[in-house]
């Protein structure tokens, strides 16, 4: 018992930063990795519609930009990427402009949240995108039928559908995308895994640190699965398959 | 806005980049890849297998691994790797090892995790008359999954293993945090050095770019190629 007692005992110590136990260290980085994981998945979903939608539209021009996006953002991979955000974009931008996107208070955070949902975007873009191409050609049909514009056939056909079919893999999206959230401590953002690393530097205690940066993960994604799940109870359309 | 660019350091650090960087990211991506298909592999057997614990066993290895990120994973493993290390030799002190094994160690185990849910899939699509077909033969269990089964869940599967891969490609960009000499650490180093950032980043971006969407458009092709027509 007293094993166990001392083996806890690290998380209620006085971190070496001076702004409470280590156990806070850690729920601070816990927050910003929710508060990244929130704006990234905002922006995900936001723009991954609208491109989604593009790839699905009569236009060349829109099929050709979309597709763009989706290949520009599928095939760098993210941690490049947020350099390029953050290093690079503010070099080539106009110096004036540059010298104030470096000055923005807590430009890290911003860059990796919004960065994330860049990329996650183009990988809901093409599930919506699928979801859309996947359903009775009739629908759409159906829809210019009843002499809807293609804005219309949109927004009171195809997409309510589209998005219902498209939940389950959005949640694995989402999962994915509240791991990616570490990669924002390359760009120095103390986000959960940075908190455990700072924890362990600091500590030399790095076999608790990591542990109890596993178990919160482990804890959100069960918990984010759990609330995705029953959502996807209640958007499901009848008669397709859902998961138990 | 490319008028003060410096093309001549990444002239000058192309032989650094390709020969050492790259193909350490393709050495660490290949092997990884093909460790993690075999590891995945006798995952996927262990879930389907009904045999107690096995399934147990391996599904909560899978789901456990999936819900965790890469980098807390990397940094789990440079931290552990060496102790058990020690444990194995029984050496009194942590045993140093090789970058590029634990490296290694750690994409196989990592990705294995996600080749198992392909080839689950994979077996799992396969009508259910094959096996018992096979079976009727008088086939073995091993001579089942190795002459009938795996074959078809290798074919119909090979286009997800390979999108895989390319991810698993991007991902060994994450051992910059280790700062070992992959093609962005390489370049971050030399950027840092030259000063030159901006050109080095810029051109590591064009290089994934170019090799990921080369690679992608290939699979899309092959996936063309191998579909088998119901």
């Amino acid at each position: 018992m007293d094993k166990v007692v001392d083996w806890f005992s690290i998380f209620w110590q006085e971190s070496a930063e001076g702004t409470g136990t280590y156990a806070y260290t850690l729920l601070l980085g816990l927050q910003l990795t929710l508060e990244i994981s929130v704006i990234a998945a905002v922006v995900a979903f936001v723009m991954g519609s609208i491109v989604g939608v593009c790839r699905t539209l009569p236009s060349p021009l829109a099929r050709r930009l979309s597709g763009g996006y989706v290949e520009f953002f599928r095939n760098i991979p993210l941690l490049v990427q947020l350099f390029l955000w953050y290093f690079v974009l503010p070099e080539l931008l106009p110096r004036d402009i540059g010298m104030w996107l470096k000055q923005v208070p807590y430009s890290n955070f911003y860059t990796a949240a919004f960065g994330l949902g860049l990329f996650t975007s183009a990988r809901v873009a093409v599930q919506l995108s699928a979801a859309i191409t996947s359903m009775p050609r009739g629908q759409k049909l159906a829809a210019t039928a009843l002499g809807l514009t293609t804005r219309q056939s949109y927004t009171s056909v195809l997409l309510p559908m589209a998005y219902r079919i498209v939940f389950p893999p959005l949640t694995s999206e989402l999962l994915n995308l509240i791991k990616n959230s570490s990669v924002a401590l390359t760009i120095g953002v103390a986000e959960l895994t940075q908190s455990a690393r700072n924890m362990d530097s600091y500590t030399f205690q790095t076999f608790q640190a990591f542990t109890a940066a596993t178990l919160i993960y482990l804890a959100l994604n069960i918990l984010v699965t759990m609330v995705m799940r029953r959502i996807e109870h209640g958007v499901a359309v009848p008669g397709m398959l859902v998961a138990k | 806005m490319f008028s003060n660019f410096d093309f001549q350091v990444i002239i000058d650090a192309l032989p650094y980049l390709f020969l050492e960087g790259m193909v350490f990211t393709l050495k660490l991506t290949l092997l990884a890849a093909l460790f993690g298909t075999i590891l995945g592999t006798i995952l996927a057997l262990m879930r389907l297998s009904g045999v107690w614990p096995l399934p147990q066993i391996a599904g909560t290895y899978v789901n456990f691994v999936r819900s965790l990120p890469l980098l807390l994973v990397i940094f789990w493993f440079f931290f552990l790797v060496p102790f058990i290390a020690q444990k194995i030799v029984g050496s009194p002190r942590p045993i140093p090892i090789d970058p590029f094994l634990t490296a290694l160690i750690t994409f196989s185990l990592f990705e294995a995790a996600y080749f198992s849910e392909i080839m689950r899939a994979g077996i799992q699509s396969l009508p259910k008359g094959q096996v018992a077909a096979g079976y009727a033969l008088g086939l073995s269990y091993p001579q089942v999954m190795r002459r009938i089964v795996l074959p078809q869940a290798f074919r119909n599967m090979l286009p997800v293993l390979l999108t895989q891969t390319i991810v698993l490609f991007q991902d060994t960009s994450l051992v910059y945090v280790l700062s070992l000499n992959d093609f962005l650490g390489i370049a971050g180093k030399i950027g840092q050095r030259d000063g030159r950032l901006t050109e080095m980043y810029l051109f590591v971006a064009l290089v994934y770019f170019l090799i990921s969407f080369a690679a992608s458009q290939a699979v899309r092709r092959l996936q063309v190629h191998t579909a088998i027509i119901r």
